[in-house]
């Protein structure tokens, strides 16, 4: 009761629309050319290292790290360097791409070979070099994320399996199909840095995934919980709370509370890379959406146009109004079927014009759903309310910045106002001190 | 397809199904038993008097918008909504005009000079019942027999002969075979239609359960009958359909266990100490202005913002 009248949180109950969750995982056929962005991650983005008409191959360096908070960037293909050129991302921002034509022959790197770890230093040095980012849709690099300053304070390693967006099924898959990964990964984490305890959070509407993971734990310290099916339960901060009741002190890491949180699919990338020292080249993507002819789950080598992939799965049955990145509730829009696949996708979903039409927004009522169903506590009304009137002491007073963009107040709004765009919009006003 | 135009927006793309307009589609559904329940026990004029009310509502609602070339929101229910109550909060045998003046103090004056729906400081139809209270104080103090009855009283409700003759039983409370306005006599269809609205998620039980726990509480301390009081008056109609209007009342459980325990002790207090029967129409009303001060007070914790530095901050200001 008590947290009841503390936050009520309550999320929201997003539609269950998950029919590709028994869809095994196929393989997609070599694409006509891989455009390697080099800024699929959070921080600074990669440099290229090859030029025009360099012959690189599987697992072959073509970016550099650019940074401490940076990740390396691997061909997925072999074949010749044909361009090195610029997009437009998602995001807006003009990013550096290397374009490779594949030979067909992928013939893999000879320098990839098992690393070789043996305690912490080596452990990291090793996810470094194997370019994982967050799979989960951040793109954090996890080998900054494993070495926290307070790496003897962490206690818990929670992995993050709830999947709550709606159509996604690609880390569901991943629990099914690479169960031993999984458990490798949380092992090699948890033996290298030294944390004892181990959580595997599930949404409860994965139950064979759930399942599959009980009868795979063969240690001790690994346990599976099984977790409400409330959108968003596979936020970091929300599934932090759920799993071991801390509350992670804003602003501030989930390692400030002792725990580090990764995602199952980049949990397995860790275990099958200690296994076979490929770096991250290929991502299991769903691809869903109401003018998708086959929908399905495809293990796509990073770099493939988002147009070939669509093309692997049927194409599509009627003219696309939106094609987002990710899922509904969080997902990016792409400006263009020419974008390509980033490492930190899960979902490419294609969605006819009439279905990305969204009802005309009408007064705020007040029925305080937003307030009652962020899982953070925010006032979305009000927040939206202080940023219309441009007031920054009101938008700081309401903690606006720490709203975490997940879309839940958005959804449930009775009077379909667009709160979530609008915090973040608000967002930006408060680092600009009140410009819009 | 090189020529395709994406649609690019922000994230979230998709919506819940529920909508303003099907949420005020609710409530008037959860007020139709009382409404059949009226007709039966003060006959047909009650049904008249309704409709005449809701045209009425949703006619200034149209009329106002036209006039101010403001897009007209009659699609919203809100307004049938606002009639309903409003008609609710009539005598069977109140002149039409007079339910046409409630109408324009309620959708015009209370509503739409402040903005229209969500602007309001105050639940138009506590507003409107209130002035028509007032200036037409004999016409809607004509509390007329129902219809079926034998011993009825004639003009007086049984909050105000309370403790004076023999009171209601609980039976005739629960049928609301009783004198009194329109939608307030009748217990039973008021708790289903309040038993609906929170089943559907449409009113959170915060708010009436608070409400009638305050009134049962402060009447058994005041030496009343506690079930006579919670099922007396306009309480049932203003705990679930009145007090909960969004747009007048606190959106934090915090916020509406206060704003609960503040309509119990106001009702209470004008019942037990006061002359008038009007309590529930003048606790909400006064709550309803608490409310801006009640959002502010009872905001949620945020996770992650550590309640030491927020006083700190608070302190410096």
């Amino acid at each position: 009761m008590s947290k009841f009248l503390k936050r009520s949180a309550q999320g929201a109950g997003v539609p269950h629309e998950k029919r590709t969750a028994g869809l095994e995982t196929v393989a997609m056929p070599l694409p006509s050319k891989i455009v390697l962005s080099m800024n699929q991650h959070i921080g600074a983005p990669a440099s290229p290292v090859v030029a025009k008409g360099d012959q690189v191959y599987v697992g072959t360096v073509v970016g550099k790290a650019g940074g401490f908070v940076s990740a390396d960037i691997h061909s997925g293909v072999s074949g010749t360097v044909s361009e090195i050129s610029t997009m437009v991302g998602s995001n807006g921002a003009t990013q550096t791409t290397v374009v490779i034509t594949p030979d067909g022959e992928q013939k893999v790197d000879p320098s990839i070979a098992p690393p070789e770890v043996t305690d912490f230093k080596s452990f990291v040095d090793a996810i470094r070099s194997s370019g994982l980012v967050g799979l989960g849709g951040a793109g954090f690099p996890t080998a900054v994320k494993l070495s926290p300053k307070n790496l003897d304070e962490i206690d818990t390693l929670l992995i993050n399996g709830a999947e709550c967006e709606p159509y996604i099924t690609s880390d569901h898959r991943c629990m099914l199909e690479d169960t031993h990964f999984i458990l490798s990964g949380i092992k090699a984490v948890m033996k290298y840095l030294n944390i004892p305890k181990c959580i595997i959070g599930v949404e409860g509407n994965k139950p064979d995934a759930i399942a599959k993971l009980q009868s795979a734990i063969d240690v001790a310290g690994i346990e599976v919980k099984t977790l409400p099916c409330r959108y968003p339960q596979g936020a970091e901060k929300v599934l932090i709370e759920n799993c071991t009741g801390r509350e992670v002190p804003f602003p501030g890491l989930p390692s400030d509370v002792g725990v580090i949180v990764m995602n199952v699919t980049s949990t397995a990338f860790v275990g099958k890379y200690l296994e076979t020292g490929m770096p991250l080249t290929t991502k299991r993507l769903t691809v869903d959406g109401d003018i998708v002819k086959e929908p399905k789950n495809v293990e796509v080598i990073i770099g493939t146009p988002i147009q070939e992939l669509l093309d692997f799965c049927g194409g599509l049955t009627a003219q696309p109004g939106k094609v987002l990145y990710g899922g509904p509730m969080m997902g990016t829009c792409v400006a263009s079927l020419d974008q390509p696949i980033l490492k930190n996708n899960n979902a490419v979903l294609a969605f006819s014009e009439k279905w990305a039409h969204l009802p005309k927004k009408t007064n705020c009522i007040h029925c305080g759903r937003c307030v009652n169903a962020c899982p953070l506590g925010l006032a979305a009304k009000d927040i939206v309310k202080a940023y219309e009137k441009g007031d920054v002491d009101q938008l700081k007073e309401l903690n606006a910045d720490l709203c975490m963009s997940c879309g839940t107040c958005s959804f449930v709004c009775p009077a379909k106002r667009p709160l979530a765009p609008s915090i973040a919009l608000a967002k930006i006003m408060m680092k600009n001190g009140g410009k819009k | 397809m090189d020529n395709q135009k994406l649609i690019v927006t922000a994230a979230p793309h998709i919506t819940s199904a529920d909508s303003t307009q099907k949420i005020m589609q609710r409530v008037c559904l959860a007020l139709v038993p009382t409404l059949i329940a009226s007709v039966i026990i003060f006959g047909i004029n009650a049904l008249v008097l309704v409709a005449v009310t809701v045209i009425s509502c949703v006619f200034f609602e149209w009329a106002y918008c036209k006039l101010m070339h403001r897009e007209v929101p009659i699609g919203d229910f809100s307004a049938v909504v606002t009639g309903m109550l409003l008609a609710f909060n009539m005598p069977a045998t109140l002149p039409w005009w007079m339910a046409i003046v409630g109408a324009f103090i309620a959708i015009v004056v209370v509503k739409q000079l402040f903005g229209g729906l969500g602007y309001n400081f105050a639940n138009p139809a506590i507003v409107g019942r209130i002035a028509m209270a007032m200036g037409f104080a004999g016409a809607m103090s004509n509390y007329p027999h129902p219809v079926s009855e034998i011993d009825a009283f004639s003009t007086a409700t049984p909050l105000a002969v309370a403790g004076e003759v023999g009171s209601d039983s609980y039976l005739t409370l629960l049928l609301g075979v009783h004198g009194g306005v329109l939608g307030e006599t009748c217990a039973i269809t008021l708790l289903i239609g309040g038993i609906f609205l929170i089943a559907t998620k449409v009113i959170s039980p915060t708010i009436p359960v608070t409400y009638l726990a305050t009134v049962a509480v402060l009447s058994l301390v005041a030496g009343q009958d506690p079930i006579y009081q919670l099922l007396s008056g306009g309480l049932l109609l203003g705990a679930f359909f009145m007090a909960t209007d969004y747009v007048t009342s606190p959106t934090t459980t915090k916020g509406k266990l206060i704003f609960g325990l503040g309509l119990g002790i106001i009702t209470c207090a004008i019942r037990f100490l006061g002359t008038m029967a009007e309590g529930v129409s003048f606790s909400i009303l006064l709550m309803n202005l608490t409310v801006p001060y009640i959002e502010v007070l009872t905001r949620q914790d945020r996770l992650g913002i550590a309640k030491v530095k927020k006083n700190k901050e608070g302190a410096g200001k």
